[in-house]
């Protein structure tokens, strides 16, 4: 059947699974948006407020679900508008495809109004990006883009299709869902020698990151941990690969993570690192990080091991694969020495704990936490509040828990959240975010009420810059240069202007019947909670610090 | 080649960007390409580039498991010199008098290079060979004044009959 090259972008991404486009139109995409509407029985279409808005939406949307987001933008602005939700969705491995449209074939390379290099702008931020100047490739490019998106280590890949190329008509063929490429086999030998150093081991620890989430593993890490009897850490993109309740389940390990699971990670003799990258902010120190293990690490990046840290097997491949075969591998094992200290890290990290019966980021958090569900997603922002989310939250299912954690990109969780809450049928969700960072984004609350979404936005409200003030309060003297916000935003005010509930709590009386309220609401809510502007995210490693260094309170 | 450089062999997808893919890979990552040589393969579908590498072996690892990441690069190797066949390029325009001219053009014959334009003022010379031999002219003719040179990036291609 002979098509248009904006008909045939409908019709692949409706063939590759895609039911929610999010994005914005403009002059560039006309032709994708009129494809859009006349098809709109057969695909959804959200738009956003800002393009920023969308690409996190879509990043959200993938994170949730565990497909292939994908966000649409007009050329120029609306293109360097999507770049910071294409870093974020690379730096944390999410599958994203971005088709953007761009000036006429002849009309490129000649600043033409609304022209940008969109290849060029996105080169480093994406797995694979395109510009397709024949409508004849247009179909396969796309099936491409999907492929390489959710393949091996997933990551975002953007199309750009000049609006000739999407007038351009040639004969298209429908076709199926591409299946993902296939993954090396983990190599034998390695796994044999992991297996050895495993049962070996005295004090293992399992390091569990995004990885896992991503491939669905969470139950082979939490048997495996079973079976060597060791204790499972966190990075951050990790947490909510093994429920919360799960008494091996330590959380977050790194500059922030939790003490006992910092701790018992820095004591181990054998780390079974999977899924993760070492980022600086999870190891501090990278020549005093853990000088004590043999680190075995998994992923299927290559290019991940011995990148951050040297490790001491490395085995590239397909992390389910990989655990099925190393469970397959070992004996049980009981550890009663090591468990008997870890135990006692978690008594201590439990003395560490602040007591007060007040409106604490931690009591905000557990009062939440007994309004949510399994299914409750939970998007955050950047900043402290993300810190305490967290520590604190209960992460009793993967893929809800939605975090900016490689780019830390402020303003993230509008969006994530809006793409969260869709992608779980329009379920209650919950933000968690700063004043701050709220500020970054928060007209995607338009999007949000116009969609009537059950979302709960929570804003930790300090009225300052908090993590930045932090450190300026630790290793700046407390100068606290353009931190403090002293702005007089009436959040209530706001959420009323937007159509949505609006609520301020001040104290911990208050916000019990508050939450009432808003989990019972079928529309966008907002809670302002006031917190106190010198709460600080601990236990707290200092930059380049290690175990050593640690500011427990 | 110096003691911290390596020679990668890398097949490409022969279409636009490519280069700047790669060439942007290393920019980002803070690698230090020495020469970067790109052409046509036997396959029109592909070229070839040999780039050569100042790192130690980190970098060394890193560079090729990046590389390999990109779509476009088919494969990528490590060619370690010592099993391999390089070759370099140099046109150097050597300034010459009557009584110099005679040197240089026995030096050419010593360095089996070849006068490819002759002056009464200058003369220019194709050398072929390795790096080392390469280096090694170019300061012959410093002695005589260098006008201009230009230096073909090292190709590397690896001894015996099996293929990148």
């Amino acid at each position: 059947m002979i098509l248009t090259g904006a008909r045939i972008i409908v019709e692949v991404l409706i063939e590759q699974g895609c039911d929610t486009v999010f994005g914005y139109p403009g002059g560039f995409v006309l032709n994708i948006y009129d494809e859009l509407y006349k098809n709109r029985n057969r695909i959804n279409h959200i738009i956003t407020a800002h393009e920023q808005g969308a690409a996190h939406a879509a990043d959200g949307y993938a994170r949730a679900s565990g497909n292939v987001g994908v966000v649409m933008a007009t050329s120029g602005p609306g293109v360097t508008n999507l770049v910071t939700g294409i870093a974020t969705a690379y730096l944390d491995s999410t599958p994203l495809v971005a088709i953007t449209g761009n000036v006429p074939l002849n009309m490129l390379g000649k600043d033409s109004f609304q022209e940008v290099d969109s290849t060029g702008i996105t080169m480093p931020i994406t797995k694979h990006n395109y510009i397709v100047k024949d409508v004849r490739d247009l179909a396969d490019i796309i099936r491409e883009a999907f492929q390489i998106a959710k393949s091996g280590r997933p990551g975002p890949v953007l199309i750009d299709v000049p609006k000739d190329v999407q007038l351009a008509e040639c004969e298209y063929t429908a076709g199926k869902i591409i299946e993902k490429r296939k993954t090396v086999e983990p190599d034998a030998t390695l796994l044999e020698l992991a297996a050895k150093y495993i049962s070996e081991a005295e004090r293992p620890y399992i390091y569990s990151g995004g990885g896992v989430v991503i491939s669905d593993t969470g139950e082979e890490i939490a048997n495996l941990a079973e079976l060597i009897d060791a204790p499972i850490g966190f990075s951050m993109m990790g947490l909510s690969a093994v429920p919360g309740n799960n008494p091996r389940n330590l959380g977050m390990t790194g500059m922030h993570g939790r003490y006992a699971s910092t701790k018992a990670n820095s004591e181990a003799d054998l780390i079974i690192a999977v899924g993760v990258r070492f980022s600086d902010r999870a190891t501090g120190n990278k020549t005093r990080y853990t000088k004590n293990a043999k680190i075995i690490h998994i992923d299927i990046d290559p290019a991940e091991i011995d990148k951050n840290i040297s490790a001491y097997i490395g085995i590239t491949g397909d992390i389910k694969l990989t655990l099925k075969h190393l469970i397959s591998m070992l004996v049980p094992a009981k550890h009663s020495e090591w468990q008997k200290e870890v135990k006692a890290y978690l008594e201590e990290e439990r003395s560490y704990y602040p007591k007060e019966n007040r409106l604490t980021p931690k009591t905000l958090i557990e009062r939440i936490n007994s309004f949510c569900d399994d299914d409750t997603v939970i998007a955050t922002d950047v900043g402290q509040h993300q810190m305490w989310a967290a520590q604190y939250c209960a992460f009793n299912k993967p893929r809800r828990f939605l975090t900016s954690g490689g780019l830390g990109t402020m303003g993230f969780g509008m969006g994530a959240a809006i793409g969260g809450c869709i992608a779980a049928g329009k379920k209650k969700a919950v933000l968690l975010t700063g004043d701050g960072s709220f500020g970054m984004n928060l007209t995607e609350m338009a999007t949000a009420v116009k969609n009537r979404l059950p979302l709960i936005v929570v804003i930790f409200n300090n009225g300052v810059l908090g993590m930045v003030r932090q450190w300026q309060t630790l290793f700046y003297d407390r100068r606290y240069s353009e931190t403090t916000l002293e702005r007089s935003t009436d959040f209530v005010k706001l959420a009323e202007a937007f159509g949505a509930e609006g609520y301020r709590a001040e104290n911990i009386g208050e916000l019990d019947g508050i939450l009432e309220k808003a989990f019972a609401a079928d529309t966008p809510v907002i809670i302002d909670c006031v917190i106190d502007k010198d709460e600080n995210v601990f236990p707290m490693i200092p930059p380049n610090g290690s175990i050593e260094n640690i500011i427990v309170k | 080649m110096k003691k911290d450089q390596f020679i990668l062999g890398v097949i490409v997808s022969n279409h636009f960007g490519v280069l700047t893919r790669v060439s942007g890979l290393f920019a980002r990552r803070g690698y230090n390409i020495d020469s970067l040589n790109v052409g046509e393969t036997e396959d029109p579908g592909l070229s070839r580039m040999t780039i050569i590498v100042s790192g130690d072996d980190y970098i060394k690892d890193q560079t090729v498991k990046q590389l390999a990441k990109l779509q476009d690069v088919k494969r990528v190797e490590l060619i370690p010199e010592e099993k391999a066949s390089v070759r370099e390029m140099l046109l150097i325009k050597v300034r010459v008098t009557r009584e110099t001219r005679s040197e240089v053009t026995e030096a050419v014959n010593i360095f089996r290079a070849k006068v490819i334009d002759f002056n009464a003022d200058a003369v220019t010379i194709e050398v072929t060979g390795h790096t080392s031999k390469l280096d090694a002219f170019v300061e012959f003719a410093r002695t005589f004044g260098i006008i201009e040179m230009c230096r073909a990036g090292a190709l590397a291609i690896s001894r015996g009959s099996t293929a990148l």
